[in-house]
């Protein structure tokens, strides 16, 4: 039985504002950036009209902004912020640090192109940039998957056995600024699914204490770690996120009983894979966009699927294998652009993944959508067709990864 | 609003008795008067076991807190280099918070410590907004005039002609170029609850000036000279004698700037060179034993730095004189 819920038009910045009004959030610390705002504005209107009781602090960056949280984290309180592109790289300095000392804050990410030209609209470039920062990166599909994914954060990035902060992606403008449908939990409902943050407790002398700044039991958070001892802690950061792994799952299925929706295993989502013969591998809003004319496809005999990556961080790598190991051609969509490798972050995380498989797919990348560019069901209809081309002459095409949607 | 004026004056009997809350066994230099700082603002403090520390990547910071071990018996975080106010800023934004829903029972007290790297440079934006909005903290700058943690480098508090491994002596430049930022002013231009220039000589001036920034509603800044034998190059056991001749000389003026009154006043070690300008020593009694300075005395001695050096060091002090209504 799911609980009743409340339908509401609203965007994607919106759903994650309510998302962080039903976590009980203690502190939020954010510093205005377009695409990002309206989540700081709708929360503006939350704490101006007292509907909650967390203590906004509005900053002077968003290097502070992420500095705050970790002071307000370290100080017990569950921390929310939200950001985007350049605010992202402004305060890279502190997400890793916020990781590393183990603060699991909950930070929405606006997905923005990054500076320069300077752009405003979608792109995955800087949060993928952040793959390394030990946070957990869940990718949003949709506004109702925003809010979902938010609640869910906390629960995952507090979990006793987790412990590390979650970044939540929706890309700019296509979700942030657009109006959908929204199924929203009941206040109670969504108190009830994400209880209070329990501070980590650490063994100090042969004694529990809690990792928190408290008078009553001082303890020192943020030391010095040389070669001694700092390979130790980066290890204990590395197995936290695995232990994350199960948890992810867990979280995605209680939400499921409680609301009615899942997003397939936490991970991946994947349709009509099973007897593909082309695979379209994506993350976010580009993902709706792929089911539909993947469905549209196999309508007209076509036998194409999609694998919609939710969570990259951690990385799903040996599910992904299995999923794909059997599909004869794979092609991996994603709006990042690196240069001097060769492909962007998910398609080097997805085709190594498959490394280990006795039975490996042809693999063609594609970089698209840079900057906001539209991408649209033509676009990716153009991708499966080369998709399929490759499977029935069995040639590759010369280029490992190539642009689309761009300019001839 | 009117503030409580703390009326505490610190005695070395009762400190003697006080539980050492930074304690021994750290690993700054011998005779670092950071570690002297660190530890008179403890003995300091209005509520010794109800105060957090969030302290700046510095000297102080990691010669202090070498893992496994921590010289701190209060609560105490680093986090980075630049953004220990705004650390503070979150961890008085959650107990407020968690107090207000009856999560916690009390706000702590609140001291931000960094050196003049944070404090001068890279640190201003964020003390700049935490002041802004108005936390409740206390933020003491020890200031040793560069990044010597990173082995000498010149900062926004170094000051003309000094030697650093950034701002070298050669044949076309002698030293740092230009003269260090008033930054106890920068400061107290935010209208904090209370901001004031210090220095770790002058014990009890510093102590009492401590105890009033951590007792006043609102943001608090404390300036406090520091030496570093490492780069000043003095014997290491003249740390308190190179503070002291440098308020002496009116190159570092002790002085307080009131919130509530909006007024600035001389503090009373700085007051005599106001009463009697000729007790005010010259600078040169504060250069010549500092081998950061040599090149201004050897191999020829260079009366024309000197003579600037000195220039600049009584602007300054006209300048504070005329602040605090002594002019």
């Amino acid at each position: 039985m799911t609980v009743k819920q409340h339908l509401m038009g609203i965007n994607g910045d919106e759903a994650v504002a309510y998302a962080a009004k039903h976590a009980l959030v203690d502190v939020c610390a954010a510093y205005p950036i377009t695409p990002q705002t309206i989540i700081v504005e709708k929360f503006a209107e939350f704490v101006a009209n007292g509907e909650v009781e967390t203590e906004f602090v509005r900053v002077e960056s968003e290097h502070s902004a992420l500095s705050a949280c970790v002071g307000a984290a370290a100080a017990g309180a569950r921390t929310f912020t939200a950001s985007a592109a350049n605010g992202i790289e402004l305060m890279h300095e502190v997400i890793f640090l916020a990781s590393s000392i183990r603060m699991p804050i909950i930070m929405a990410v606006a997905d923005r192109a990054p500076s320069g030209p300077i752009n405003i609209h979608g792109d995955s470039t800087v949060s993928l940039a952040q793959r390394d920062t030990g946070w957990i990166m869940i990718y949003c599909e949709n506004s109702q998957e925003a809010y979902d994914a938010t609640l869910q954060a906390f629960r995952i990035g507090e979990h006793p056995d987790v412990q590390l902060p979650v970044m939540t992606m929706l890309d700019g403008f296509v979700l942030t600024h657009t109006l959908e449908n929204v199924y929203l939990l009941g206040e109670k409902d969504a108190h009830k699914f994400v209880g209070r943050r329990e501070p980590m407790m650490i063994e100090i002398d042969g004694k529990p204490v809690p990792l928190k700044l408290d008078p009553k039991t001082p303890i020192t958070i943020g030391p010095l770690q040389l070669f001694d001892y700092y390979m130790e802690t980066k290890l204990q950061h590395s197995e936290a996120m695995e232990r994350a792994r199960p948890v992810i799952t867990q979280i995605n299925n209680e939400w499921a009983q409680l609301t009615g929706r899942k997003y397939g295993d936490g991970y991946l989502q994947p349709f009509k894979v099973k007897d593909a013969d082309a695979v379209l591998v994506t993350t976010g809003s580009s993902a709706g966009t792929a089911r539909y004319v993947a469905r549209q496809l196999r309508a007209q005999g076509k036998k194409v699927g999609l694998l919609k990556v939710r969570t990259f961080r951690p990385f799903p790598y040996k599910k992904l294998a299995k999923i794909l190991a059997d599909v004869p051609v794979v092609g991996v969509f994603e709006r990042t652009h690196i240069t001097g490798s060769f492909g962007g972050p998910l398609f080097t995380e997805v085709r190594s993944a498959l490394y280990e498989q006795n039975t490996r797919p042809a693999i063609l990348g594609y970089y698209g959508g840079l900057g906001g560019r539209d991408v649209t069901p033509d676009d990716f209809e153009a991708m499966y067709k080369e998709l399929l081309k490759v499977k029935t002459t069995g040639k590759a095409p010369r280029d490992l990864v190539k642009y689309v949607t761009v300019r001839k | 609003m009117t503030q409580e004026k703390s009326e505490w004056r610190p005695r070395l009997k009762d400190i003697a008795d006080q539980e050492e809350l930074f304690t021994s066994g750290q690993r700054l230099c011998a005779g670092c008067p950071a570690g002297t700082v660190a530890r008179m603002a403890m003995h300091a403090l209005p509520r010794p076991k109800n105060t957090i520390v969030s302290n700046a990547t510095g000297c102080l910071e990691v010669a202090s807190t070498i893992y496994p071990y921590s010289a701190w018996r209060v609560p105490w975080m680093h986090s980075l280099f630049e953004n220990a106010p705004a650390n503070a800023s979150g961890i008085e934004a959650a107990y407020k918070a968690r107090k207000r829903q009856g999560l916690e029972k009390d706000i702590p007290d609140l001291l931000v410590i960094s050196g003049d790297g944070s404090g001068f440079d890279i640190g201003v934006q964020a003390a700049s907004g935490a002041i802004e909005r108005r936390h409740n903290f206390l933020y003491i700058i020890y200031d040793n005039q560069a990044y010597q943690n990173t082995g000498i480098q010149r900062s926004g508090a170094t000051p003309k002609y000094a030697w650093t491994t950034t701002s070298q002596v050669g044949r076309a430049v002698p030293g740092k170029p230009t003269w260090k930022k008033p930054i106890a002013l920068v400061y107290a231009a935010h209208d904090p609850a209370y901001c004031a220039s210090a220095s770790v000589s002058h014990w009890r001036d510093f102590m009492v000036k401590v105890r009033k920034g951590m007792e006043v509603d609102g943001p608090a800044v404390i300036h406090v000279l520091s030496p570093c034998h490492r780069n000043w190059r003095y014997p290491e056991e003249l740390g308190m004698k190179m503070a002291k001749l440098a308020v002496e000389t009116c190159f570092h003026p002790l002085w307080e700037y009131d919130g509530d009154t909006r007024t600035y006043t001389m503090s009373s070690p700085s007051m005599r060179y106001v009463k009697d300008p000729d007790k005010k020593k010259p600078v040169v009694e504060w250069l010549e034993p500092q081998g950061r300075f040599r090149h201004l005395f050897r191999p020829k001695r260079r009366d024309d730095w000197i003579q600037d050096f000195q220039r600049l060091v009584d602007e300054d002090w006209e300048f504070i004189q005329k602040l605090t209504n002594m002019g």
